[in-house]
């Protein structure tokens, strides 16, 4: 089990040795250890492996992600898992803004609560946040599912496309076309099935959430629509 | 008693201001509420490298044998911290252009172009399609606010990586692709249901300021270990900061986009009345890279309004190390060809006028996702088009170079250039043709920028 000290070792080294990994590879999980805030730490994975980074990370931990799963123990800067294609992400602590943005596809796991712009312009991934999320979150949000245990800032969802967004708690309040839908069972059984992979069945009651998702008003540009721009 | 003849009448007289052009847009605008949309660039009449002339050798310099002496035009792009600088034969390359706003076989066609005179070309929003990744010898993948189509091993697959903040047509503005343009095919590159209106962000969503753009290059860098050359491409505003902070923030090539550079499609006013000419940017963004002593190792590459090798020896000459063309591009491979003037007169205009790009009815099959007319271009012929445009290009420059005594496109200088108007000689920072004056230089203090 390779454990590398980012005190004594260069990040590009690290990169560099994650990216050399062989599909078939032994080296299978990695530690990383003293990463002190440092950005862009195991980014551009594209293997099976798994990553622990013991401490806080900088900017865009995990950033365009394909099959690893990296955990964060702590708290992870501005564009956790940007762009992540596939695998799986979990931030034990709290994740800045941005976190997740315009990723298409893996699950990214936040502990504890994420900042404004949460799942930005997002294009597939699965985002579970287990506190509450901040301003302009799922701005732009394309496809995918956004769920918060906890509260949405303001503009939950502004010039939402076709992502669903499953909130527990309150929402501040909505973004331009952005709308609350009905809960239907085909979405009771995407909820479900999203918190089953947080690890909190059982533990969570999906009939506790309400759906946002678009109302598709602005989906053909109208002059009639103008004041909602 | 003798009737006298009638009075003379004042001749009907039209307004310089109201014109025949504005009174019908503002009827057009009464009519419908909207403003009007449109692909291209500017098309007002702008002080531009028209109005700079060379200085051909003479008693105090010699010139280079035209058809014996070598006047070389390679460029390499990107070795400032990438450790695969780009090689390129021509200092003329293809500026970034989107499958979605442009038909499968264009892209193949300027992949093909380029290919065949040795330079790169661009893809756009909307990612790398397999066609032009195929075709290109050497192609640079834009990263753009949208990220429609952004992966990982698209970027692997690059040769260089363009993080676009902005272009000259639209500084501070996003774009959108109408849903006519918006099939199965472009939707699903970009993860959105078809025949929607298509929204491109104006912001990057995960980084704001220089600061910030620092932390992105430096991702970029690592997901791909240090290897690709990464551009910054601003549109014409402030080309002085903009290009420092870019070249602060560790870019290795800075792409300068004058308001003369195309859309696929923005509000005109917009095209119009945001942004600075060419002409009036590149003298300050070298400045900007003689001031932290990066010129040349961080590269320029000036697009906007460029047509001819006249024009690219010119932009050489002003400090830059490369040019980019879209609109002459789409021109070469058949763009506006009157050859379709039946067809572009039943859509409401005419040959060299048509820039409703964004509607996707392009009669010469380029600006369109139709597939009958996208048939219509051959991206093997329109390819071989390109080709013998910059081919023509590059000895055009050639040509100037040598009359200048210079033995590379890039020994031309500011010093080999006057201009032939006030505002050409302030803006270029070269004297007035006949005079030794260069409006702005005398107040240092006050600076140009």
């Amino acid at each position: 089990m390779p454990t590398i000290d980012l005190r004594t070792s260069a990040l590009r080294d690290l990169n560099r040795a994650l990216h050399a990994l062989a599909p078939d590879t032994n080296e299978t999980r990695w530690i990383v250890e003293n990463p002190d805030g440092r950005h862009a730490v195991a980014v551009g994975l594209d293997a099976a492996v798994s990553v622990e980074i013991d401490g806080h990370v900088g900017y865009y931990c995990a950033g365009m992600n394909k099959q690893a799963s990296v955990v964060v123990n702590g708290n992870a800067g501005v564009g956790v898992a940007e762009n992540m294609i596939s695998g799986f992400v979990h931030v034990r602590g709290d994740a800045s803004q941005a976190a997740g943005a315009t990723a298409h596809g893996g699950m990214l796991l936040i502990d504890g609560n994420a900042g404004a712009r949460c799942g930005i312009s997002m294009k597939g991934v699965d985002i579970l946040v287990k506190g509450s999320i901040g301003h302009m979150s799922a701005f732009m949000a394309q496809a995918g599912t956004l769920t918060v245990l906890g509260d949405a800032g303001e503009a939950l969802g502004d010039s939402l496309y076709e992502a669903r967004l499953y909130v527990r708690g309150s929402v501040t309040s909505l973004g331009a076309d952005c709308i609350e839908k009905a809960m239907r069972d085909e979405h009771r059984a995407q909820l479900f099935a999203r918190l089953e992979a947080a690890g909190l069945a059982g533990e969570v009651d999906a009939g506790e959430f309400r759906r946002y998702g678009s109302a598709r008003s602005l989906y053909h540009f109208h002059v009639d629509n103008a004041g909602a721009y | 008693m003798a009737e006298h003849p009638p009075a003379p009448r004042t001749a009907p007289r039209l307004s310089a201001t109201f014109t025949p052009e504005v009174m019908a847009e503002i009827r057009r605008a009464a009519a419908t509420g909207i403003y009007d949309i449109r692909g291209a660039g500017a098309k007002r009449a702008l002080p531009h490298l028209d109005d700079l002339l060379f200085l051909g050798a003479s008693i105090s310099r010699y010139p280079l044998e035209g058809y014996r002496e070598r006047c070389g035009t390679e460029v390499v792009l990107g070795g400032r911290f990438a450790s695969k600088p780009i090689h390129l034969k021509t200092p003329v390359t293809i500026a970034g252009m989107s499958f979605g706003s442009l038909s499968a076989n264009a892209k193949e066609a300027l992949g093909r172009g380029a290919s065949l005179a040795g330079t790169s070309t661009t893809t756009g929003d909307g990612g790398m399609t397999p066609e032009e990744r195929r075709h290109s010898r050497t192609l640079v993948y834009q990263y753009l606010p949208s990220r429609y189509g952004m992966n990982p091993d698209d970027l692997r697959r690059a040769d260089a990586i363009e993080v676009v903040v902005g272009q000259g047509a639209k500084p501070g503005g996003g774009g959108m692709l109408l849903g006519q343009k918006i099939t199965e095919r472009v939707a699903g590159m970009r993860c959105l249901p078809p025949g929607i209106d298509q929204r491109s962000a104006c912001r990057h969503p995960d980084w704001t300021g220089p600061d910030d753009l620092a932390i992105k290059i430096e991702e970029l860098r690592e997901i791909t270990d240090w290897e690709k050359p990464i551009y910054v491409k601003v549109g014409a505003s402030r080309p002085y900061y903009d290009t420092a902070l870019a070249a602060k923030s560790g870019a290795d090539v800075v792409v300068l986009d004058g308001m003369q550079g195309g859309t696929a499609a923005t509000q005109d006013v917009f095209i119009e009345h945001v942004g600075i000419p060419t002409l009036a940017a590149i003298r300050p963004a070298v400045q900007a890279l003689q001031d932290l002593g990066l010129h040349r190792e961080v590269q320029l590459v000036v697009s906007g309004g460029i047509r001819s090798g006249a024009d690219v020896a010119k932009v050489l000459a002003l400090g830059a190390d490369a040019v980019a063309i879209g609109t002459a591009a789409l021109i070469a491979l058949g763009d506006n060809d009157p050859r379709w003037q039946a067809e572009y007169e039943a859509l409401g205009t005419t040959a060299g006028a048509y820039d409703d790009w964004h509607e996707g009815k392009d009669p010469a099959g380029i600006t369109t996702q139709d597939p009958g007319l996208a048939a219509r271009l051959d991206p093997e012929l329109a390819g071989r088009r390109l080709a013998n445009y910059l081919a023509v290009m590059t000895l055009e420059a050639q040509t100037i170079a040598r009359a200048c005594g210079k033995s590379h496109l890039h020994n031309l200088e500011p010093e080999d250039l006057v201009a032939l108007t006030i505002e050409a000689a302030a803006m270029a920072q070269v004297p007035l043709a006949g005079t030794g004056w260069i409006p702005g230089r005398e107040a240092p203090g006050n600076g140009p920028f």
